[in-house]
């Protein structure tokens, strides 16, 4: 099971800009490596990251096979109020992962 | 009567196996290699006719790196990111991967400020290219060199 590390900061002033910092374990097979046998790998990636604050898109990413394994994305947003933070990973083969994350803005 | 195999058979085999696997090998090490002119391309899908600018963004990337399976990289945008001015999306190109694209962002007034980093793989010693797309329309580029030592893409297969 995929599992994904975040890093919000779990409380900021209004309008302060946070840093967000998110990895995820994944192969990113890139679909151009072969076995010794010269059989084709094939592509096992995670094409799009999308961030939402309160259901709100702020950051999207598209990926390709040139991302390194377990991909790592650093991205800043405006903390605007508190709420949730919701990270969604989709990829080849039907990968998909879910993960949130609580601010809390003063 | 009972058929056993040859010391001389068995040795037969296991050289045109041994071939097979070197064969395979050599194959493994010759990918698809984009050009610089693939990489125009790309760039022309995503710019499509407008001009691309030299400026405005700084692209981040070690001069020189051991190990091109994970490289870091980071773009930033000199732009106040407000809604009237802000910057819509950064796009990452190289020139030597198997395919030009390397990732795409896409940022808004939300951002708060416009840089971004991740870690991505090099094929080969190369040039590579952040372009951003702000919110007037506009793009703007910037370029880096990279010395590669062990490239990605090359290492063994399974």
């Amino acid at each position: 099971m995929a599992s994904a590390l975040i890093n919000v900061p779990p409380r900021a002033r209004r309008g302060e800009i946070i840093e967000i910092k998110t990895l995820i374990s994944h192969t990113m097979e890139t679909g151009f490596r072969r076995t010794q046998l010269g059989a084709l790998i094939p592509r096992d990636i995670i094409r799009r990251f999308v961030c939402t604050y309160n259901g709100t898109e702020v950051f999207r990413a598209e990926l390709h096979p040139a991302i390194s394994a377990n991909p790592f994305i650093v991205f800043s947003t405006v903390a605007v109020e508190s709420g949730t933070l919701e990270f969604h990973w989709t990829g080849d083969n039907g990968f998909s992962v879910t993960q949130s994350a609580a601010i809390l803005v003063e | 009567m009972e058929r056993r195999t040859s010391r001389r058979e068995f040795l037969r085999a296991a050289g045109g196996v041994a071939a097979g696997l070197g064969l395979g090998s050599i194959v493994a090490v010759t990918p698809a290699r984009a050009t610089p002119a693939e990489m125009q391309e790309a760039t022309r899908r995503v710019v499509g006719a407008a001009p691309i600018n030299p400026g405005r963004v700084k692209l981040d990337l070690p001069p020189l790196i051991e190990n091109g399976n994970a490289v870091p990289l980071t773009v930033d945008v000199a732009s106040p990111m407000t809604g009237a001015d802000h910057v819509r999306a950064i796009h990452v190109f190289t020139q030597k991967n198997p395919q030009p694209n390397v990732v795409s962002f896409h940022l808004g007034p939300r951002a708060g400020r416009a840089r971004v980093a991740t870690r991505v793989r090099l094929a080969d010693s190369q040039t590579v290219v952040a372009i951003c797309e702000l919110s007037d329309g506009s793009f703007w580029s910037d370029r880096a060199d990279i010395v590669v030592t062990l490239a990605a893409c090359l290492e063994d297969g399974i």
